[in-house]
């Protein structure tokens, strides 16, 4: 599996140990929220990145934004998982573990396989501080039988290393995260540039100084020490040619907002009220008004939808971006916006609940609250993103659907994909679709709600546009004319022909295509963000020996017209999910077949060996 | 039916649908007063949008022959926020009520009226739940008996001025709805302030809190009970034989008979100033209540701040002069990226 391989050119003194060559490796660094571990994980996967490894990242850290010190509650994990080949998942386990404290130690030493890798801050270990993570004991004995232990004084070194700076003490330790940067920037043959060029963006003066010279001194430590024999190296994978760079699904998701606003050549407007985790697309979004991009944050999660429906309504793109708490407030006005018919995308990134729940957890909850979480008859299309990457190409086609079809589209992504790294191609624009927005300004037999015959649509009449003023609003409408209407009959015909347009989108979506045998046995079906661990899951059982197939729906609602027929061609149908089946339930309502679910509900997402263990008495049995 | 090439009157801002308050509501009054007015203020009939909440009075946008848009309760504020922040040069007017607007929606109310969008927002105050029927509102008086409080509202009222004020409003007025010309002048007042003009229009509901504000709206008694509110006049009212001032020695308003050619400045009785930057002196003019003082009608406070929607859009021209207009690919290429060759 190993075998020698020339280093690559690393800064500093020539390389004089060993670099074995490894297919895949994840590692985790975990520490206090205060020490950094977000920071530290995102530039190692930068760095990752740039060697042209496949990677996949599960961010992991307390909703506290500083628990306690030292404390179990106050623990922030970053998971890395890099290869030389296509990988889907941040890995079940990682195979090294770099805990800053005992309290990290403690939390994550339990998903450490036996005989795997455990770097420590020995400095951290007094037995103050274990006590204080919940020790009755110094773990250390019991850990060095299990583990390879390498205990390194990360806090003295990096003191050391800086000795000389106009620093504080305090200044001076929350530097360490560097040193241990830098050592695994040595261990794993990564490239240093990009974290060098980022810190010489964000600091000045002695902090950049310290910060710089703490990451050389940790990179040289691991070329001194004897605790390492041998670095090691992931060769580049084997990817589709193209322009990569690293995203994250809440990144990746603002910019297909700003993407929307030029491909559909309108300005965009994103109502938005702060919270976890969808905060960052407010904050990345709001970075580009040059793009002609407006963002408020409104006062509450209601002002917020209920703004962008005005903006909407005025001829912008709108949109709103919440997560669960927040999206169930925006359900009236989402029952304003189907009635008005009007275009809008709400884009609710689930986290685990009910109520506040784990604002920092990812959960796929919200299912059938995008469907049927308003009163009466009020379909609304529901798409999901599959990587952090697709949460671009989605938003674009929520957009391009809304304006299409003049109804609000929910988009349900999830906590995972928000924070979740992965390389990204970044896609040709001249080969994005362009649309073009055509408001309606004719005056002569204009009527506000008379339809598109394909689509159903109404026109798009804005304010401004001489000899089209007309009323909206939530009461019933006459059919054609839209003015408020009492009549039974016609109540019910509105009520059907909204059904009708949303389950007409149907014709537009590209039919279901199944990945591996297209009838037989077992068909897993998954949606959303858990896709990389059913992937993986999936084609692990395939090198086992069994057959499977499985589809991914992006569409939610409506489903895709072939749906019906593909599950009916197999004999089980396995839905994967984190809830306690919403689209299993789904499934079974829409086409009267049995489904068995796979469900977690624990804030984390989909081990891949959960996945296996759920599929493998289903394959057995067969 | 293109816009008309005359000059437009009362009339083309009447839609074909049935008003349908109740007979003898104040809201008839209010709605022929802003449709008099409207052809007045320089707008082209489509560049005039019309939002309201839920209730009697948010059926408003009905029956104005404008761009109009029947929200859903306590959030028009909010709509209009979009509609104005997204398009600066429409001319968005509010309406709401005392329900709406202070109850489900103080809060959009609150925020909005901060933020200083140049809106005109109506507050048709009744004092009372007219469309679910007869409930006590949140200004309805302490003790008042409803269905929902037979044995007496045991709320203490607010009062929309000072919520207004208290919000930091640059516009703050009161009118009546059987004043038509007081009504109009204060319309167009509001219109022309550049920032939100929240205003306050006491609303007779004849079915379920008929005559509160009886003593208003009659000619006669409104001498004695009203205080109009004159920039650059004294704080005078009543008639020959009843004159009398209101002054605030101390900080405490008192009531001070003055005879009828008496110079009320000399008395103590303050010149009505509008333009004070500190809210103070408009606070304690909404202080005043009846009965035991004239309850002032006119313009409390009309002040200058930046409105959101041209410091939101100077942010975008800002960014678009140091950054330059933007481009899709130089973001999406933006930081670090590699090329795999194939």
């Amino acid at each position: 599996m190993s075998s020698s391989a020339e280093p690559p050119p690393s800064p500093g003194a020539l390389p004089t140990k060993p670099v074995e060559e490894i297919d895949r490796v994840a590692i985790r660094f975990a520490g206090d929220s205060g020490d950094g571990m977000q920071l530290t994980g995102t530039k190692f996967t930068e760095a990752t990145a740039l060697a042209g490894n496949d990677l996949s990242t599960f961010p992991d850290y307390p909703a506290e934004i500083r628990a306690p010190a030292g404390t179990l509650a106050g623990v922030s994990g970053f998971q890395i998982h890099f290869a030389s080949e296509d990988i889907y998942t941040p890995a079940d386990q990682p195979d090294v573990l770099v805990a800053f404290n005992p309290a990290a130690l403690r939390a994550n030493a339990k998903d450490v396989p036996p005989g795997a890798m455990i770097i420590l801050n020995i400095d951290a270990f007094t037995s103050k501080a274990m006590a204080r993570a919940g020790y009755e004991q110094d773990p250390l004995p019991k850990l060095r039988d299990r583990y390879r232990v390498v205990e390194i004084p990360i806090t003295s070194l990096n003191r050391a290393a800086l000795q000389g700076l106009a620093l504080s003490q305090r200044e001076v330790d929350r530097s360490k995260n560097f040193f241990a940067l830098g050592l695994m920037y040595w261990l794993y043959n990564r490239p240093v540039e990009s974290t060098e060029r980022w810190l010489a963006s964000r600091f000045k003066g002695d902090l950049l100084e310290a910060n710089l010279r703490t990451l050389k001194s940790g990179h040289a430590f691991g070329e001194t020490t004897e605790l390492f024999p041998a670095s090691y190296l992931v060769p580049r994978a084997k990817i589709d040619a193209g322009v990569y760079r690293n995203i994250t699904g809440n990144t990746a998701l603002a910019w297909g907002i700003v993407a929307a606003s030029v491909q559909m050549d309108r300005p965009v407007f994103l109502g938005a009220y702060p919270i976890t985790p969808a905060s960052d697309v407010l904050h990345e979004v709001a970075r580009h008004r040059n793009f002609g991009v407006k963002t408020f944050q409104a006062e509450d999660e209601i002002a917020a939808v209920s703004a962008a429906i005005g903006a909407s309504f005025a001829g912008h793109l709108a949109v709103a971006t919440t997560s669960g708490p927040g999206f169930v407030l925006k359900q009236e006005a989402l029952g304003l916006a189907v009635m008005t018919e009007l275009p809008l995308v709400v884009v609710d990134i689930q986290r685990a609940g009910p109520s506040t729940g784990s604002p920092t957890k990812v959960e796929q909850g919200d299912l059938l609250l995008a469907l049927y979480g308003r009163h009466s008859q009020t379909p609304v299309p529901v798409l999901a993103p599959d990587s952090p990457g697709d949460c671009f190409h989605v938003m674009l086609e929520a957009f391009r659907m809304s304006v299409r079809y003049m109804t609000p589209v929910i988009v349900l992504s999830d906590g995972y994909l928000a924070n979740s790294a992965e390389p990204w191609k970044i896609p040709d624009v001249s080969a994005l679709p362009r649309t073009e927005i055509r408001f309606e300004t004719d005056p002569e037999g204009f009527q506000p709600y008379r339809r598109d015959p394909e689509t159903l649509a109404r026109p798009w009449a804005i304010p401004g546009t001489p000899g089209l003023e007309h009323r909206i609003g939530g009461l019933t409408k006459e059919n054609v004319t839209g003015n408020v209407a009492y009549n039974p009959a016609n109540h019910e015909e509105m009520v059907r022909l909204r059904a009708a347009k949303v389950a007409g989108i149907a014709r537009d979506l590209p039919p279901i295509e199944v990945d591996g045998p297209d009838r037989g046995g077992v068909l897993v079906v998954g949606w959303g963000g858990t896709r990389g661990g059913i992937r993986a899951a999936v084609e692990d059982l395939r090198e086992a020996g069994h057959t499977l197939s499985s589809i991914h729906l992006r569409h939610l609602n409506p489903f895709p017209a072939n749906l019906g027929d593909v599950l009916r061609r197999f004999e089980h149908v396995v839905v994967p999910e984190l809830n306690e089946g919403q689209l299993s339930l789904l499934l079974r309502a829409e086409y009267l077949i049995p489904s068995h679910s796979i469900n977690k509900v624990s804030g984390q997402p989909f081990k891949i060996s959960e996945i296996r263990a759920g599929l493998e008495p289903i394959l057995g049995a067969r | 039916m293109a816009a008309p090439a005359r000059p437009a009157t009362r009339k083309d801002y009447v839609t074909d649908q049935d008003v349908r308050w109740c007979p003898g509501c104040g809201d008839y009054s209010v709605l022929a007063n802003v449709q008099r007015v409207m052809p007045e203020l320089g707008h082209p009939r489509e560049n005039v949008v019309f939002v309201s909440g839920i209730g009697c009075s948010s059926r408003f946008p009905y029956y104005m022959n404008t761009y109009g848009f029947h929200t859903i309760h306590g959030r028009a504020p909010s709509f209009a926020t979009g509609i104005k922040a997204s398009r600066p040069e429409l001319s968005v007017w509010v309406v709401t009520g005392d329900g709406d607007g202070l109850s489900i929606g103080g809060n959009h109310l609150l925020h909005t009226v901060r933020r200083n969008l140049d809106l005109q927002i109506l507050l048709f105050n009744n004092r009372v739940y007219g469309l679910t029927k007869g409930q006590y509102s949140p200004t309805s008086n302490l003790g008042m008996r409803t269905k929902s409080s037979p044995m007496g509202a045991i709320d203490h009222p607010v009062d929309p001025i000072s919520f207004a004020l208290g919000s930091g409003a640059t516009f703050v007025a009161r009118t009546i709805d059987v004043d038509a010309q007081h009504m109009q002048e204060i319309l167009r007042r509001a219109h022309d302030h550049k920032g939100t003009a929240f205003v306050e229009i006491l609303q007779n509901c004849p079915v379920f809190n008929d005559g509160e504000f009886e003593e208003l709206e009659n000619r006669k008694s409104r001498t004695d009970t009203a205080l109009i509110l004159e920039h650059g006049q004294p704080l005078v009212y009543g008639g020959p034989g009843s004159r009398r001032g209101i002054s605030f020695r101390g900080g405490v308003p008192s009531i001070v008979e003055l005879g009828d050619h008496e110079d009320p400045e000399e008395r103590g009785v303050p010149i009505h100033d509008e333009h004070y930057e500190m809210t103070a002196y408009a606070f304690s003019l909404a202080s005043l209540q009846r009965p035991d003082f004239p309850l002032p009608v006119g313009v409390f406070r009309s002040v200058e701040k930046a409105c959101y929607e041209d410091l939101l859009q100077q942010q975008v021209d800002d960014a678009r002069e140091k950054l330059g207009a933007g481009d899709l690919r130089a973001l999406l290429h933006s930081g670090d990226t590699w090329t795999v060759e194939s």
